[in-house]
């Protein structure tokens, strides 16, 4: 799950990791009051779940309150597009105003998960500001990494290294290692699944600033963090993700015009994969689990319908824990609801299919029946082109 | 022959008496396994469907000798169950359940490292060596017993392949799902090595997904130390980057993970790569001349 800036620095403000004074606001007058607050100069930044916000004309340097309120007069509203964010853009509905820092250096810092160790790593760059896959691919010698122990976390010495790895002295080699192992014990107390911060400052008056946060967090650890779902914005995501998701389903709405459904995540690429094989383009990924009711298959199959660019729909299913036999019922039950205004191709294997099967064709619904996945994609791509299967 | 388990697999269920666990457990019995009995803390020396019923895995494997601990446990207390499991001296824990947070597998990891205990999982469907044992929630009957070995980090996806082979008269020594998680017991390379040294195994079909860079230290493996021909799949072909595809741990991240990438060191390191999944089957039988 992913948060605002503005929630983000929230976070570190209660960890003890410094970040630049400031609030967020939600209309001009709101931005113009916040940095009367502040005094002197303020930055006005969009809160949208995407970086490249400054190249897209989402950060404006303010000098005064009247400045501020026209910053946030053009930022609130606009479609905000950068490369992380759909074609369109994302509709800007906050704009964070903070104090402008006099900056001396811009740092980079990070703490994630390194898969192939299984351990955290924080890690640390004097390339602060830049694309950190870039660096990494270009410098990797410009990056210092410190694995943690699993059990203990990480350690004094090894924040240590990190901060001297910035170049950091002085009483910024103080506040930057105290800054470190607060953003860990933040990373580690609220499941993050990504703590960065790029970039950290070094102020022209001597501070060390988390500048910009971007916390992501382990979906599988949200039961234990209410505080963390409250901060869901359900502003920046798609309305079918909204939708599917209370209904446990998992989906992602992706450009191409042959709507899926498929038991399991695998199985369920591999389905996109193979209509692009067949020469469509899947308009969603979405996998209804191993053990979906028919409730869930009813809704799954309201969802993909309700997409408009989706032509025809391939359900792809293997049933295991899931019975084909409970994956007709749902399919029955949506279409008597819903009406089949879509060309649905139908493959299905595995636990009591013969008896699905059955149920479906006493149904009477116009299905198109595959022998297997790739017959199922032929079709499902053809219908969905206007052809005759 | 075979790998992980067998007719001598003795099997603890822990969460025995949850609506998954009870289902499963009774699944796994009917295809020959020899299920002891169960755990559920605080209702040991009941009986639930028939199980046995204790309140500790080391109970199981004092009075049964389960050598076997197969994980139904919900989310918030699966990774305790797994330390349970490995303290109480059981050598293969295999964990189904989804969703337990990766700070716990981090630790839990760790403290398996210090146990003689192999985790399976989690978050995968299990092993299975079919007319011998069922260790998992896959459906039985698909399966045939054979010399190609299968392994996967995706559930659906191995029953597909299983099925293409079943098919096409084609057997299986073992299957194993390594599950879908970012961090996991059991890696591909670990399977590898324990097909490539058994007899009963003759090839290998390998099922990886985007994400991570599990299939490229397969690859560097492979290129090694493994002498039998192996099939690859690698599915999200079409996934786009930085989102989820279901499993936490298929993400392209960074650029990272691309099922590009994976099917050139795969393809690098000798193996023959599949680009259909509807081709998976036919391209064994092509490989073993079957």
């Amino acid at each position: 799950m992913k948060i605002h800036e503005y929630q983000g620095k929230a976070i570190l403000r209660e960890f003890g990791v410094p970040v630049p004074s400031g609030d967020v606001a939600d209309s001009p007058e709101q931005a113009k009051a916040i940095a009367a607050r502040l005094g002197g100069r303020v930055v006005v930044k969009a809160q949208v779940h995407a970086g490249g916000r400054g190249k897209a004309g989402g950060v404006k340097l303010a000098e005064d309150p009247a400045g501020a309120e026209a910053a946030a007069r053009q930022i609130l509203g606009m479609m905000l597009k950068t490369p992380q964010t759909p074609p369109e853009g994302i509709k800007v509905l906050k704009v964070l105003v903070e104090e402008a820092s006099p900056i001396a250096t811009e740092l980079y810092l990070s703490m994630t998960l390194d898969r192939g160790r299984g351990t955290h790593v924080a890690m640390a760059s004097q390339a602060g500001g830049m694309e950190i896959e870039e660096v990494a691919a270009s410098h990797p010698e410009k990056i210092i990494r410190e694995w943690t122990d699993p059990a203990l976390g990480l350690q004094a010495f090894q924040a240590r290294n990190l901060a001297f790895g910035l170049g950091l002295s002085g009483d910024q080699f103080k506040a930057g290692v105290s800054l470190i192992l607060n953003l860990f014990r933040a990373y580690v107390d609220k499941d993050c699944s990504l703590a960065e911060i790029n970039p950290l400052v070094v102020t022209r008056d001597g501070r060390v600033l988390a500048l910009d946060a971007k916390l992501n967090f382990d979906d599988n650890a949200l039961y234990r963090h209410k505080e963390i779902v409250a901060l869901r914005d359900i502003n920046e995501e798609t309305p079918l993700d909204v939708e599917a998701s209370k209904y446990g389903l998992n989906y992602i709405k992706l450009d191409g015009n042959v709507g899926c459904m498929v038991n399991g995540a695998g199985l369920a690429m591999a389905t996109m994969d193979i209509i692009k094989l067949a020469g469509g383009e899947p308009a969603n990924f979405l996998d209804v689990g191993g053990g979906a009711s028919p409730e869930q298959i009813e809704n799954a199959f309201r969802i993909l319908s309700s997409d408009p660019s989706v032509k025809a729909v391939f359900i792809n299913v293997f049933g295991g824990i899931l019975r084909v036999d409970r994956l007709a019922e749902g399919i029955i039950a949506a279409v008597k609801k819903l009406g089949l205004k879509l060309p649905v191709v139908l493959r299905a294997e595995g636990t009591n299919v013969e008896q699905g099967k059955k149920m479906l064709a006493d149904s009477g619904l116009a299905l198109t029946m595959a022998d297997d996945m790739a017959d199922g994609a032929k079709k499902a791509v053809a219908l969905a082109k206007g052809h005759k299967p | 022959m075979a790998i992980l388990v067998d007719k001598s697999t003795r099997v603890v269920v822990q969460g025995i008496t949850g609506k998954e666990g009870a289902f499963h457990a009774a699944r796994c019995k009917e295809y020959g396994t020899q299920v002891v009995g169960g755990v559920t803390p605080g209702k040991g020396g009941t009986t639930h469907e028939g199980f046995a019923v204790w309140n500790a895995v080391a109970e199981a494997v004092a009075k049964e000798g389960a050598n076997c601990a197969l994980i139904f446990v919900p989310p918030p207390a699966a990774a305790d169950a797994i330390m349970e499991a490995a303290a109480a001296g059981v050598p293969l824990v295999v964990c189904i359940t989804e969703g337990i947070p990766v700070a716990d597998m981090v630790r839990t990891k760790h403290f398996l490292a210090s146990t003689q205990s192999r985790l399976i999982g989690p978050n995968c469907p299990g092993v299975i060596t079919p007319g011998q044992a069922k260790v998992g929630i896959m459906p039985g009957h698909i399966h045939k017993p054979g010399d190609v070995g299968v392994l996967s980090r995706s559930g659906t996806l191995t029953y597909e392949v299983v099925g293409q082979l079943t098919k096409r008269g084609i057997g299986q020594s073992t299957c194993v799902g390594i599950g879908g998680d970012p961090v996991n017991g059991t890696s591909f390379v670990d399977v590898l090595r324990l097909f490539n040294e058994d007899a009963g195994t003759r090839a290998i079909m390998m099922i990886g997904e985007i994400g991570g860079t599990a299939e490229e230290e397969a690859a560097a493996y492979i290129k090694t130390s493994v002498k039998k021909p192996v099939i690859g799949f690698i599915c999200g072909q079409t996934a786009p980057p930085g989102r989820r595809m279901g499993h936490a741990g298929a993400i392209i991240a960074g650029g990272r993970g691309t099922a590009a990438e994976k099917m050139k060191a795969l393809q690098e390191a000798g193996v023959t790569v599949v680009k259909s999944p509807a081709e998976m089957g036919a391209t064994v039988a092509k490989v073993i001349g079957a």
